[in-house]
């Protein structure tokens, strides 16, 4: 049989293969020539494949790869990234996606500018875009790396060259238009790459081939056959002496205003991400942006409703699979990811058995939570396209959120800091050329970063969601909703927010990084603090407007225009 | 507008109230479904058993999600209707 003859590495070949023969394909179809069509991809991305692009621009390497490895070692507190990663579109349809499509032009912080009538508001927003956006980059290429190590047995360096060298040529050739177009066909790759997997899983452990129900369903083999998959698993951590699967606040989980603290800070911080805003400029008109903010969700949904299953059966696949299991009659697969070292066993008592425990002191099993979506189709024994797809997928996903960050940083350095701050100037084809440039220069350092993963990464990746809570979302929805907001009171608040944060996050991550969870603020931990950033700026924002001049007329009928979808239909785009 | 005549003027407000009584709305559903159902009250939810669920941990995984997709769907069909009652579509 072919299947076997090819195994898991030929199939990964020609798998990443054809998907970036598709990129690279989109990218020459799609170049173009204008900064309207650089920035904004002409503004005529139809409103289903723009939540397609959403989706796949949304979902990270980290949505992909790692969440549902989260979710399994979490159990319910993964509910932080379930509710947190998508409560926020709610958000995002309800309060901005409309508004900031009306008002028209190209960037989120040219938006903040304008309404605030200060490019110094403007430069704040702009030098949070690039500062979110590279944290959040260098996180994509190690998931790039680390696909290619593992299933192409590629240098992790060689790896992150490759997809760096794709992701420049259609984010430098065809810009927003580009971008979007393989964003579509990523979104297509990583859903099938992650349902796949998951369907026959789901059908094999139950016997339903939905796994939404199927984790809520009885097992179908083994010697629990008949107990409810979660009464199995809830079974299996009390005999391991972890705290039950399902269990909500009990010790050696998070607190509940943590997780509630959390989940607000990611919704809120989802709707704030330059990156995501961004995408809805990128439709016809104000309703063409609520309904993708519909498909987005829609498309985001399917995954974000799969992981919590893949999780737990991943988990409980994982325990019966290896616990009390001879060291010496592991699977193949527990050997290639043990030469990754991301997967280690410690025979602790000697007894040649892997035992898996609770208690960290007799614990002989470790495993990254990053590989868990990888080798989950390793572990349930399915066919070896399956895992090249998956491989695949994996690509997709980190590539096609790289790519829309890149976009955003190429943006606020040619237009909101080039164009409209150093050289005001500038002829519109010399904006496109720096802006090509930029995007070129970003690729580079996003490249460095790949290679060369800074440590503190993954301590700083709570700035990105907590900056973007604390400083833009509520900036933003006060810049539609209350015409009194000011200028003083914007950058106040903007202020407030981040230093707040900022400073909250700093000392606990980076100055004093030893300190328990005694010294937290009210019991919210770095990642949550963000929730409280928001209230301040909320706060900062309502009340120094109160006491400063109101906004300039034009501001507040900027203001009432931007309140009504009328007459953003169907216009046509200036070419500057 | 300050250019608008006072009629449009008015229907503009109507409708920005109107937007403005939806979005209440379905915001407060959204604080339900996920903060509600999901964190603060997942503990008792969790008594009781929705198949192999328990109810509290369904809604923190599953539940709060669907009721975020059908929110925003009500929300984009609601609009769409209002933009035309308005006449500012």
């Amino acid at each position: 049989m072919a299947t076997q003859g090819m195994g898991v590495q030929g199939w990964t070949y020609l798998l990443v293969g054809i998907t970036f023969a598709i990129y690279i394909g989109i990218a020459i179809w799609s170049r173009v020539g204008s900064t309207a069509g650089f920035y904004v991809a002409g503004r005529g991305v139809p409103a289903i494949a723009n939540g397609m692009a959403t989706g796949a621009d949304w979902m990270s390497a980290a949505s992909f790869l790692s969440m549902a490895g989260l979710i399994a070692f979490m159990g319910y507190s993964g509910t932080i990234y379930l509710m947190g990663w998508t409560g926020g579109y709610v958000l995002l349809a309800l309060l901005l996606a409309p508004y900031l499509r009306k008002y028209g032009k190209f960037t989120t912080s040219e938006f903040v500018g304008d309404r605030y009538y200060s490019n110094a508001a403007r430069l704040v927003a702009a030098f949070c875009t690039i500062f979110v956006s590279f944290t959040y980059i260098a996180g994509q290429m190690r998931g790039v790396g680390l696909v290619f190590s593992r299933f192409l047995e590629v240098e992790i360096n060689t790896g992150v060259l490759i997809g760096t060298a794709i992701v420049f040529v259609y984010a430098t050739l065809g810009g927003m238009k580009g971008i979007t177009y393989t964003q579509v066909a990523q979104y297509c790759v990583l859903i099938v790459a992650y349902m796949v997997p998951a369907i026959a899983i789901s059908s094999k452990m139950t016997g339903v081939p939905i796994p939404q129900l199927g984790f809520g369903a009885a097992l179908a083999e083994g010697q629990s056959a008949g107990v409810f998959l979660l009464e199995v698993l809830d079974q299996l951590h009390r005999d391991l002496g972890l705290p039950e699967y399902t269990a909500a606040f009990v010790p050696g989980k998070k607190s509940m205003i943590d997780v509630f603290c959390i989940t607000l800070a990611l919704m809120v911080g989802t709707a704030g991400l330059p990156h995501v805003l961004i995408r809805f400029f990128t439709v016809k008109n104000a309703r063409a942006a609520r309904w993708s903010a519909l498909w987005a969700l829609l498309f985001i949904g399917l995954l974000y409703t799969t992981a919590p299953a893949v999780a737990a059966f991943a988990r409980v696949n994982l325990i019966q699979t290896l616990h009390e299991r001879p060291y010496a009659e592991v699977p193949p697969w527990f050997e290639s990811w043990e030469t990754t070292g991301l997967l280690g066993f410690d025979d602790k008592n000697g007894d040649g058995l892997i035992q898996m425990s609770g208690d960290a002191g007799t614990n002989e099993l470790t495993v990254d939570r990053d590989i868990m979506v990888l080798a989950n189709p390793e572990i349930a024994e399915l066919p070896a396209w399956v895992v090249g797809l998956v491989a695949a997928g994996g690509l997709a996903a980190a590539l096609s959120t790289a790519a829309g960050l890149l976009l955003v940083i190429a943006s606020a350095i040619s237009h909101d800091i080039g164009k409209s701050i150093l050289l005001p100037d500038m002829s519109a084809k010399r904006e496109l050329w720096m802006a090509r440039v930029a995007a070129g220069v970003a690729v580079l350092v996003a490249y460095y970063f790949g290679v060369n993963p800074p440590g503190f990464v993954a301590q700083v990746v709570a700035f990105a969601f907590g900056l973007a809570a604390s400083s833009f979302f509520p900036i933003l929805v006060l810049g539609v909703f209350s015409r009194r907001t000011t200028k003083e009171g914007a950058i106040a608040g903007m202020l407030g927010g981040i230093l707040f944060t900022g400073g909250y996050i700093s000392y606990f991550r980076l100055i004093n990084p030893t300190a328990t969870s005694d010294a937290w603020l009210f019991g919210i931990s770095p990642e949550g603090i963000g929730a409280i950033g928001m209230l301040i700026n909320f706060a900062l924002a309502v009340t120094v407007s109160r006491f400063t001049d109101p906004p300039p007329e034009e501001v507040q009928d900027l203001v009432s225009e931007i309140r009504l979808p009328r007459s953003s239909g169907d216009e046509e785009v200036h070419v500057h | 507008m300050s250019e608008a005549p006072r009629d449009e003027r008015e229907q503009q407000s109507a409708y920005w109230r109107a937007n403005l009584k939806v979005m209440s709305l379905l915001l407060s559903i959204w604080f339900i479904a996920s903060f509600v159902l999901g964190i603060l009250l997942v503990e008792p939810l969790n008594r009781a058993k929705l198949g192999g669920f328990p109810l509290g941990f369904w809604f923190a995984h599953q539940g709060s999600i669907y009721v975020f997709v059908v929110l925003i769907l009500i929300y984009v069909v609601w609009m769409d209707r209002l933009d035309k009652r308005f006449g500012v579509d």
